[in-house]
């Protein structure tokens, strides 16, 4: 099982290599996003370090999006997802490797370019590492969701919109809790209680989401 | 269990329900009009609000029914994918617009009354804020349910995505109210008084009841259309396909 899984997750990683240009495509999106902000809303370094950690996290968040559409699409084009259904791996499985392959390959690379960006938009120093956990924590929920809203628009018309539609009110709560950790950092205040409640959220998402995704994998291939 | 089954089949539901419809809607129009007429012109005005508290008889069962009408899509979605039920589909598909058009009301409502009372159309309040958020929560299951060409996917998709959606419906609301506490103090004023004056409480039942009503009859002629209108397509499909 373990040894499946491994492959799985290795496959989707070096699918992602060939294609290499897809995941700093992500990034890249991401730092163009956040430096759009300084020219809308002017080069003040105050007001630039009180909004660095929305900004940050809110381009994470449209940067996860973007990538999502393919998660499962690719494969269910070329007919490869319907073999991956028959085999002795369980979809649930199958989910949960796509989600780290995923997260691997989009989460992590911003969790590497925020504190480049944090620097750009003048973010407190005591910020940096509690930005860069509250990521860590939050981006794997992130794509934990997504997976859902990626099985659900197999075969649909307009999928990419269709996706931001589902999945974006869903992510408001990581949303909430990872500018609130870095903005209690910034303010001298505890960050304890955002931090396990971003570890609740992605415990909760770990089993629930695979499931849920699973099943909307489920009913495209009947 | 047998009840259940029993319902399952669309004709027998039709035929116990159609002549339902003009007594639902009597009924609608009746504690409608009485709840309205007690709220607009009965029920005495507010000390500190003025005129503008009737504005609470449409907004407040508007609210309600937001919630409701959400709750009852995520049960047929359950018992959609749990047993199969074919009206179920039909039911949550047929609740998604009503539920939503209800959310627009109580947030254009509240609106409406947030200008002469707080002096601005929008706060981000976190009752508001939750609103907005389960009206986006509708409007993506509406999207998903009409994307697909095959009816009955999208219905499956959507009750997925109306079950995830319901667990979230608490989370949601949780962390939208630790953000407001967070961020400004609760100076609004509220709504929930200790106690609510009868003369006031009448019309509010009234007009819930009548929202209600409507919902229900709203919702069999919506089941009543898409059942029909699933076999006009298969007879249009028989003649095609010989």
């Amino acid at each position: 099982m373990m040894r499946r899984f491994s492959l799985l997750v290795r496959r989707d990683l070096r699918l992602a290599q060939r294609q290499g240009l897809d995941s700093l495509m992500v990034v890249m999106f991401f730092v163009i996003a956040v430096v759009l902000f300084p020219f809308g809303v002017g080069p003040e370094p105050g007001i630039l370090a009180r909004i660095a950690a929305g900004v940050i996290w809110v381009a994470a968040l449209l940067s996860t999006m973007l990538s999502l559409e393919r998660l499962f699409l690719t494969d269910y084009e070329d007919g490869s997802l319907e073999l991956l259904a028959l085999s002795p791996v369980t979809l649930e499985v199958l989910v949960l490797a796509k989600v780290i392959a995923h997260w691997l390959t989009t989460g992590l690379p911003l969790i590497i370019a925020a504190p480049l960006l944090a620097v750009l938009l003048n973010m407190d120093a005591d910020g940096f590492w509690v930005l860069i956990g509250a990521l860590a924590l939050g981006t794997p929920t992130l794509s934990l969701l997504g997976a859902v809203g990626a099985a659900l628009i197999l075969g649909s018309r307009r999928g990419g919109v269709l996706l931001s539609l589902l999945i974006l009110p869903l992510f408001i709560p990581v949303l909430i809790f990872g500018v609130s950790a870095v903005d209690s950092a910034i303010g001298g205040y505890a960050i304890k209680a955002q931090f396990l409640i971003l570890g609740g959220l992605f415990v909760f998402a770990l089993p629930l989401c695979p499931w849920a995704a699973a099943a909307g994998i489920r009913q495209s291939l009947e | 269990m047998a009840m259940i089954e029993r319902f399952a089949n669309p004709n027998r539901f039709l035929t116990l329900t159609r002549p339902l419809v003009p007594w639902l809607g009597g009924l609608t129009l009746l504690s409608l009009g009485a709840g309205l007429y007690l709220g607009l012109f009965q029920a005495p005005a507010d000390y500190q609000q003025g005129e503008s508290v009737r504005i609470m008889y449409v907004h407040v069962p508007a609210a309600w029914m937001a919630m409701f009408c959400y709750t009852s899509m995520a049960i047929s979605a359950a018992v959609g994918l749990i047993w199969k039920h074919p009206l179920a589909d039909v039911a949550g598909k047929a609740t998604a617009p009503v539920g939503a058009v209800f959310t627009f009301l109580a947030l254009a409502t509240g609106s409406l009354w947030g200008k002469p009372m707080w002096g601005t159309w929008w706060v981000w309040d976190a009752r508001l804020t939750s609103m907005l958020i389960l009206f986006f929560l509708y409007i993506g299951y509406m999207a998903l349910s009409n994307a697909f060409d095959n009816p009955q996917r999208g219905a499956k998709a959507a009750a997925i995505l109306a079950l995830v959606g319901f667990i979230n419906v608490p989370i949601i609301k949780f962390s939208v109210d630790w953000w407001n506490t967070l961020h400004q103090p609760a100076s609004v004023i509220r709504m929930d008084g200790p106690s609510i004056h009868p003369s006031m409480l009448w019309p509010l039942l009234l007009m819930a009841i009548g929202y209600t009503l409507f919902y229900l009859w709203v919702l069999i002629i919506r089941m009543d259309a898409d059942v029909t209108a699933g076999k006009i397509r298969a007879l249009r499909q028989r003649r095609v396909h010989g």
